[in-house]
Order: C-alpha cells, then sequence, then structure tokens
C-alpha cells in the first residue's frame, strides 16, 4: 500500500495525474515551457519583414514572426489572406520580394525547394501530391530521398553501401508507418485510398524525411469530425515523440486553437494577430476578420 | 477425472509445460510477429527468458500469490507472455476484452479486485485511469506501447521492458522466491480466470484451474492430431477462452507456434503470409471472406467467371468427397486436380488457408452452403461446440464426419446427457471450478455430480451419434399437438438465404408457425437494381410482388427442408408476412449483438401476429420507429400476408422419443 500512499500524496488522491491543456505557463526570453511538460526552445525560424508581391498583386505585407524549436506553430486567416503563399515562402517554393528568411540563426540565401528540403524543412500539401500509382511504401520511401547519397551507379548495381542504406531507410519508412497506423495499406497503391488516407501518407512521407520543420498546408481540409479528430492526435504524437517543430495551416478555429501553442493571424496580406490561442481569440482585429465588418 | 489426477509426466501446469519446451526444443519457433513490416520470432528458449524475466519484474512489483492480474490489449506476444509470467508467480491471469468501456472494466475489474494490469497501449491506460477511483485494491499498470505515454506519471504506471530490466538485474535476489511459487504449482492451481460475456446480467468470472486447461489441450490436440510444426494465427479476442485454449493450452502442450498480426486492419494480409495449419474462425468471418470471392468473381473477365464457375460446379460435386476420403472415380478425380491447379489451389493460396489442415467454426449456426464451398475446395472446415465453462471442447466433428447440421461427437472425456425438456448437459474434465465470488450462479449451472447445462437444447441423432444443437432451450416450446417447436433452427435456415436479413419465427402453443421477414437491403437492392426495379424505400421494395413471391420461395423451400426431419416437421411456416420495417437495436427489437428479442416483439407487433392467426390477407398496422438521431416517429403501412405451401407431415410428439 506504501506505493500506492506515495503516488497519492503526489497527485492530489488520483494514482496518475490527469493530461492537462496545451496553455503555456511560463515565459521566459529562450524558452518556455508548456503545461503539459514540453519545453519550446529558442527561434529556429524567423521572418523578417516579408513582402511578396505577384506583378502589382501584393500577397503578403510586410510581415514578420518567428517560429520556436517544438512548438506547433498555426498559421490563420480567412481566405485569400495569403496563408499558403506564406507557407511556399517558408518552404522556398517562393522568394520573397523584401524581406529576410533566417533559418538556424543564419540568413537563408536564395534556394530551390530541394535544398531547402535538404536543410530539415518537409511539407503536405492542401492538394494532395503523392505518386498515385506508387504504394505507400514506395511513396513514404520517397522521403527518405535527402537521406540517400550513394551515387546513381552503387544503386543501380545494388551492392555495398546502396544496399545498407536502402535497409536503414526502409527502417525509418517503417518506423513512421507504424506510428501513424497505415500498416494495412502499406502495399496498396495510393490511387486506391480514401482522400483521409491519402492525407495520412503524406504526411507520412514528410515524416519520413524527418524533418526539422514540419510544414502542413490544410491537414484538415475536406475531412470528417472522426478523420479530423485522428489527424489532429496524429499531428500532437509527432510533435510530442520526435520533439518536431510544426507550422501548419489550417481553416478549422477549434482544431487550431486545441492544437497550437502559438498563432499568426494573417488578412489581405497583413498580419493582424500573433500569440497564444487565448489572446488571438478575443483580439478584436481577429474577430473582425473572421466575422467580417465593413472595409472603408 | 481420477485417471488423470497425477497429471501427464509431472506437467501440472502451464509454467511447466513451458520449462519443458525450452529444453526439449528451445530452438523451435514458439511466437511470431509482425512489426515494422518483418516477422519477427520468438523460440521457446527466448521465450522462457522473456516470461522468466517479467515474472521476475512481478515479484519486485510485489505481486502475491493469488493476485489478480487484469490483461487488455490486442493479440500480441508480450500479452501472452504476461499471463504466462503472472501464472509462474501464483498470480492469475484475467485477460479482458480490449474493446470494452471503461464501466465494463470497471466492473470486471472490481469483482476480481485486481492489483495489477498488463496493458496494450495508452488507449488502455486512459481507460483505467478514468475508472480507478471505483477501484479500490488497484496499484500498478505495465504497459507495452510507450507511445503518447512519455509525460504520464510514472509513479504506478511501468512500462513492460523495464520490469523486465528490473527482473533480470535483481534475478538473483528473487529467483528463489520465484521457483517457490512455481513448485507450488499443481493440477488443481487457478490457471486463468475468463469473464463471460454476460449477455444476461453481468459478467460472470469462470475459473479454470490448471486441469482443466491442460486436459482439454491434450484431450482436443490428440484428437486433430496437432503437431509442433502447426501454426496458428492469433487474432481472436485474448478475453475468449477459445484463444486461450488454441494460442495457450494447446500451443505449450504442444509446442506449437502461435503468430500474432501487425494489428487489426492487417490480419487478412497476415493471414496470407503466414498461412496457418491449424485455423479458428467464426461463421461470420468465413461469410464475409465468401462473399469477398464472390463480389471480385462478378468482375472478372467472362473467361475466368466461366472457369471459375465450371470449376466450382464440379469441386462441390466431388470435392468433400475426396477430402473425406470417400471413392470417387479416376476421371472425376482427374478434373479436381485440373480444378485445383486453374482455381482451387490459387484461390486457396489467396485466402490464405492453403496450409490448413484443420478448420474449425463455432459460435453460431453456419449456412451449408458457406459450409460446403469450404469444403469443396479441399479445406477441411469442421465445427465444434463449446462453453467457457467447459474449457471449450463439448463436441467436435471427426475427420471425415462432417456435416454442416451438426456439432460432432463428444470430444475424449466428455459425457453428454438430456434432460426431459431437451436442455443438453455435459460432464468432462474441462468443466470449470467456480464462478469467482459467486456460489449461488456456480450452483445453479454445475450440480453436485459435476453436470453442466449449457442452455442450450439439442439431440443426439441415434445413427451417428452427433450432437445436433436445435435452439436456446429457453425459446425451445411445444405445437398445440405437443411436437416440438424450436423457432431459432427454422430462422436460421431462412437467414442463410442472402436475400433475407432477419426472420422471427412464432408457433408456440399454437397449432401452426408463422413467421416476420426482414428483407436484406444490399442483396435485394442489388437484385432490383440488375433488373431495373426502382424503389424509394426499405418499406417500397419489401412490397414489391417480385420480392414477395422470392420470399415465399424461400419460405417453401425451408419448409421442405424442415419437413425431412421428423422431430421438427411441426415447425414448418404456414403464413408469413415480410415487414415494413427493418428491427433493430435502436428500438429495442435487437439486442445490441443483433440477436432477436422475441417478447419486445411479440408485445409491439401483437396486432401483425394476430392477422397472421386469424386468416386475414391484409393487415394494416402503424409502429413507432427510432431515427439515428433520437428523434421518434411512426410508419404507417399495409401489409401483406402470404400462405406458404407446407408438406405434410404425420408429426410426432417429443414424449415419443
Amino acid at each position: 500500500m506504501s506505493h500506492r500512499a506515495a503516488g497519492r500524496g503526489a497527485s492530489g488522491g488520483r494514482i496518475w495525474n490527469e493530461k492537462k491543456g496545451r496553455a503555456r505557463v511560463k515565459d521566459t526570453a529562450d524558452s518556455y515551457v508548456t503545461a503539459d511538460g514540453r519545453t519550446i526552445g529558442g527561434v529556429v525560424m524567423e521572418m523578417k519583414n516579408i513582402t511578396l508581391r505577384f506583378g502589382g498583386v501584393v500577397a503578403i505585407q510586410d510581415i514578420s514572426f518567428d517560429i520556436r524549436e517544438g512548438e506547433i506553430r498555426a498559421i490563420i486567416g480567412p481566405n485569400g489572406a495569403g496563408k499558403s503563399s506564406m507557407l511556399n515562402v517558408i518552404s522556398g517554393f517562393y522568394t520573397p520580394s523584401e524581406g529576410e528568411v533566417w533559418y538556424k540563426g543564419a540568413r537563408r540565401p536564395q534556394m530551390k525547394p530541394y535544398e531547402v528540403a535538404r536543410q530539415g524543412i518537409a511539407r503536405t500539401f492542401q492538394n494532395i501530391a503523392l505518386f498515385e500509382g506508387m504504394s505507400v511504401l514506395d511513396n513514404v520511401m520517397c522521403g527518405r530521398l535527402t537521406h540517400m547519397k550513394p551515387s546513381i551507379l552503387s544503386q543501380m548495381l545494388w551492392k555495398g553501401k546502396a544496399e545498407h542504406e536502402e535497409v536503414a531507410n526502409r527502417e525509418v519508412a517503417e518506423r513512421v508507418i507504424d506510428f501513424l497506423e497505415i500498416q494495412h495499406i502499406r502495399k496498396t497503391p495510393v490511387a486506391r485510398l480514401p482522400y483521409g488516407l491519402k492525407k495520412r501518407v503524406e504526411l507520412a512521407r514528410a515524416l519520413a524525411a524527418e524533418p526539422t520543420i514540419l510544414l502542413l498546408d490544410e491537414p484538415m481540409a475536406g475531412m470528417n469530425v472522426e478523420e479530423k479528430e485522428d489527424m489532429s492526435r496524429f499531428i500532437l504524437d509527432v510533435n510530442d515523440e520526435f520533439g518536431t517543430t510544426i507550422a501548419l495551416i489550417e481553416h478549422d478555429m477549434g482544431v487550431v486553437m486545441d492544437l497550437s501553442d502559438r498563432v499568426v493571424v494573417m488578412d489581405y496580406g497583413k498580419k493582424i494577430g500573433d500569440g497564444p490561442p487565448d489572446e488571438v481569440r478575443n483580439n478584436q482585429d481577429v474577430i473582425d476578420a473572421y466575422l467580417g465588418v465593413a472595409h472603408d | 477425472m481420477s485417471q488423470t489426477q497425477a497429471g501427464v509426466g509431472g506437467l501440472l501446469s502451464v509454467p511447466a509445460l513451458l520449462h519443458r519446451n525450452a529444453s526439449e526444443f528451445g530452438q523451435a519457433p514458439a511466437y511470431r510477429e509482425k512489426e515494422f513490416g518483418i516477422w519477427q520470432t520468438w523460440n521457446w528458449s527466448q521465450t522462457e527468458e522473456e516470461i522468466e524475466a517479467l515474472a521476475l519484474g512481478f515479484l519486485k512489483l510485489g505481486v502475491k500469490e493469488g493476485d489478480f492480474i487484469a490483461i487488455i490489449g490486442r493479440n500480441r506476444p508480450y500479452l501472452y507472455w504476461s499471463m504466462v509470467a503472472a501464472q509462474m508467480v501464483g498470480a492469475v491471469p484475467v485477460p479482458l476484452y480490449q474493446d470494452s468501456v471503461a464501466e465494463e472494466m470497471a466492473y470486471v475489474m472490481d469483482h476480481c479486485g485486481a492489483r495489477f494490469a498488463v496493458v496494450g497501449d495508452q488507449e488502455q491506460v486512459d481507460k483505467i485511469i478514468e475508472i480507478q477511483d471505483q477501484l479500490t485494491q488497484f496499484e500498478h499498470m505495465i504497459y507495452l506501447d510507450p507511445r503518447g505515454l512519455r509525460k504520464y506519471d510514472h509513479t504506478n504506471l511501468h512500462a513492460y521492458r523495464s520490469v523486465q530490466e528490473e527482473g533480470r538485474e535483481n534475478r538473483a535476489t528473487f529467483e528463489a522466491d520465484l521457483r517457490a511459487r512455481e513448485e507450488k504449482l499443481d493440477y488443481d492451481s487457478r490457471c486463468v480466470m475468463l469473464y463471460t460475456s454476460g449477455t444476461t446480467g453481468k459478467p460472470k468470472g469462470v475459473v479454470l484451474s490448471n486441469r482443466n486447461v491442460i486436459e482439454s489441450a491434450r484431450a482436443s490436440v490428440e484428437f486433430d492430431s496437432l503437431v509442433r510444426s502447426d501454426d496458428v494465427l492469433a487474432y481472436l479476442p485474448m478475453a475468449w477462452v477459445g484463444d486461450f485454449i488454441f494460442s495457450v493450452g494447446q500451443s505449450y502442450w504442444t509446442g506449437f507456434c502461435v503468430n500474432c498480426p501487425e494489428n487489426a486492419e492487417t490480419m487478412m494480409q497476415d493471414l496470407r503470409e503466414i498461412g496457418p495449419t491449424y485455423f479458428f474462425a467464426p461463421p461470420r468471418v468465413f461469410e464475409n471472406l465468401l462473399t469477398t470471392v464472390m463480389i471480385r468473381m462478378e468482375d472478372a473477365t467472362k473467361f475466368k467467371k466461366r472457369l471459375f464457375d465450371r470449376c466450382m460446379a464440379h469441386a462441390r460435386k466431388v470435392g468433400p468427397a475426396i477430402l473425406d476420403g470417400k471413392p470417387v472415380s479416376g476421371m472425376d478425380r482427374f478434373k479436381y486436380w485440373l480444378g485445383d491447379l486453374l482455381i482451387y489451389g490459387p484461390l486457396k493460396n489467396t485466402m490464405g488457408f492453403s496450409r490448413v489442415r484443420i478448420g474449425y467454426t463455432a459460435g453460431e449456426a453456419i449456412g451449408p452452403e458457406i459450409f460446403d464451398f469450404y469444403r469443396s475446395l479441399g479445406i477441411n472446415l469442421k465445427q465444434l461446440y463449446g462453453q467457457t465453462e467447459a474449457t471449450v471442447f463439448i463436441t467436435a466433428q471427426p475427420d471425415g464426419e462432417v456435416r454442416s447440421d451438426t456439432v460432432g461427437v463428444p470430444c475424449p472425456g466428455v459425457e453428454l446427457k438430456m434432460d426431459e425438456k431437451g436442455e443438453v448437459f455435459y460432464r468432462s474434465p474441462g468443466v470449470f471450478v467456480e464462478y469467482y465470488k459467486n456460489a449461488e450462479s456456480t450452483a445453479g449451472t454445475k450440480d453436485a455430480e459435476g453436470w453442466v447445462a449449457t442452455g442450450d437444447a439439442g439431440f443426439i441423432e441415434e445413427d451417428t451419434g452427433h450432437l445436433r444443437i436445435i435452439d436456446r432451450a429457453k425459446d425451445v416450446g411445444k405445437m398445440a399437438d405437443g411436437s416440438l417447436f424450436a423457432p431459432k433452427y427454422v430462422e436460421n435456415k431462412l437467414k442463410f438465404y442472402p436475400n433475407i436479413l432477419e426472420a422471427v419465427v412464432f408457433g408456440n402453443g399454437r397449432e401452426e408457425c408463422t413467421a416476420f421477414i426482414n428483407i436484406d437491403l444490399s442483396a435485394v437492392g442489388n437484385w432490383a437494381e440488375r433488373n431495373n426495379i426502382g424503389y424509394g424505400s426499405y418499406q417500397e421494395l419489401a412490397r414489391h410482388p417480385q420480392v414477395m413471391d422470392t420470399i415465399q420461395g424461400h419460405v417453401e423451400e425451408v419448409n421442405r427442408s424442415v419437413a425431412e426431419d421428423p422431430m421438427l416437421a411441426g415447425c414448418q411456416v404456414h403464413r408469413f408476412v415480410v415487414l415494413h420495417k427493418e428491427l433493430d437495436a435502436d428500438d429495442g427489437e435487437l439486442t445490441r449483438t443483433r440477436k432477436v428479442r422475441r417478447r419486445v416483439i411479440e408485445e409491439k407487433f401483437a396486432d401483425i401476429i394476430a392477422a397472421l392467426y386469424d386468416g386475414s390477407d391484409k393487415i394494416s398496422t402503424e409502429t413507432e420507429v427510432t431515427y439515428e438521431d433520437g428523434r421518434k416517429g411512426a410508419i404507417r403501412a399495409t401489409l401483406e400476408i402470404r400462405e406458404a405451401s407446407v408438406v405434410p407431415v404425420k408429426t410426432r410428439s417429443m414424449a415419443a422419443e
């Protein structure tokens, strides 16, 4: 009985503590600790005064924010607010017209998307971009591409290093498949899968890259409630288990508020709010942007 | 009982069997599990080491002799090991259904006063945390999959591997205690406690002794000549007695390998990869598999479809005879061989049945077509009859005497008798010790001489000695003329038609039998689509004259088949009606497991039943229904009552038996 008494004393009459919400409790300059015990580290990526123009259209106008290590950072906003453009700037697909992207303490020069991927930034797409004819496993293995070093010749000959590496990469892929619970469709061609599962496979491919930052473009779009719950759980688990920093764009306000540590709110290309979910929820500009007010 | 008092070769417990296996054939595979896409294997020596490490870890945690250890999760080697480790330290494993809701778990865990639980993953951990305030004796929880659990308070929560590590590190301290506790295990010690699902009232904890488990395993292994090289797929709930006997009792007795699927969804793929030699499944698994095959054949090319149909027709003709070793002409054998090359072999391979030597089905009646389909392919599918209280085996079908309408002959060591109402009683070395903390129920089920009531009514066929189960004993009645009334027997026959989803037969104490029928919307709807018959709703389709004709045809066929059995010929359906609504658990007409609630239906549709017996050919009725969102509504309909032709027979009363 002594074990039990000890447990009780520590947790107020219960053997185990309840899980707590994700609101943060302590904030210092360099890092802060969330209520559920995760330590959010220093800044890993910083957007400084980003402006993006397409001809005369200003998609993003002088936006600055940072992403900290280990946090779930959401970018929200009404349709056409410039969220996806922002994600494309982060992933290196767009080069900002003005402003700088700082990554791991250094200014990031203009880069090709594959170079950004090698730096440890992986993403999923709003409209699923998988190889439809390939199996789930092969798609996930594609995520390992940036980790494959041997020459084409040695890969063709399937000798020595290439073979070892394939085995190691397959192991990582299998762990991701296990993690996201898609073992039953491992060998199924992606084209035959329903939408919700395709989304999960896309997440698997991004995860297989073992990214430092994971970018999710509307991971919950078009899903039913159950699929949304599943996806939310996977996003939280990824963050929990691997400590992956996650930046996501999402329409569903409820989901965003539950998931994220900090939220950036955009409207018409401008930043109108930035902070923890509760703060953002009570921000008058944000309420106006979502509920709509007369714009002069 | 007396002949086995000493046990077999001093092997008086499951841990003793484990030690024998590890020392006699330690390199033979004991467990396999697919993880990360690869089948991982543990041989018997490794299994022994893993189990001992866990048992020592249990001692370190303070498990006492006689404690109950709840085990909750899907079939995984680790959980099987924890059952044996529990036995090793003198505790009693209590496997629970992993899909039970927290409340059901609370009842069972509180009833047995479990101090420890070994669980699979976060989902189960959360459930137990939810109910912890109701569990006064509960202390420690051990989990397998650490995912999502890192930030939980680990004061009384332990990772499986860390418990094993602790055990290994403290081997010196606890080994003597472990050996001493193992020494104390004998044939009468509790081996396992299994809770019955409890369709009526609260679940009851059935205590099985080592004698029950080992004797049943030994007898059944001999009955089917199971050997060490056999393979089983462990995919049925661990809390079910069958899984315990197949995956623990028989496996430890013979030393065959238990294969665990990767997860529930991959079961069919894993089945194909492992190709078990000994396989058990409830009828619905076989039904679903057959449906999948048939649907895919409908989509196949014309040539393949014709080839399939031709070969299957031949298989139905001679397949079962070849399987039973009966004489078959050389030409037929050649054709069957050709069919095996082209169709049966590849088909069995696709289903994962290529290597099946013995297949069993039980739990419910299986449709003869389904049964014959598998047998004609050369799969030795048999039926058995059993229950938790009997440690599974009551009767089983011997090779060469397999039929879809019997459940076989008494298993070795089992005695059967029927009481005057036809209820089946049995007595065997497998008869359970007691219901835990429920002496009243124990006394009500098991009499002083050890006879146990099954709750089922049946009879033994005079010429073959096979047992036939006709119905639940409480549903069996008498017709007005004294002949036997067994509604489920007839309902099952009706339900074997794909067009009929549900049937309820009435007639207790009456002159003749009548029936309610529910059509199967997917099957009949499919037929309507193919024949360009438009319909707007279930009601409309159910009323369609052609549908009525089809159903009438089915009923009349059933009548002919029922009439062949002199004892049950009185149960032919004279008049029937196709109901205007589907019987539904939400309306209380079915139980959650889709069993018919006769009393409720009789009250609710009293007007229709009256019409079935007063000779009218139409009945207007109004019925209250509950929609999915909980709203209530009413359906009004005029139903047509049809007369079905019956085969005249001279009925005889049961007393004449």
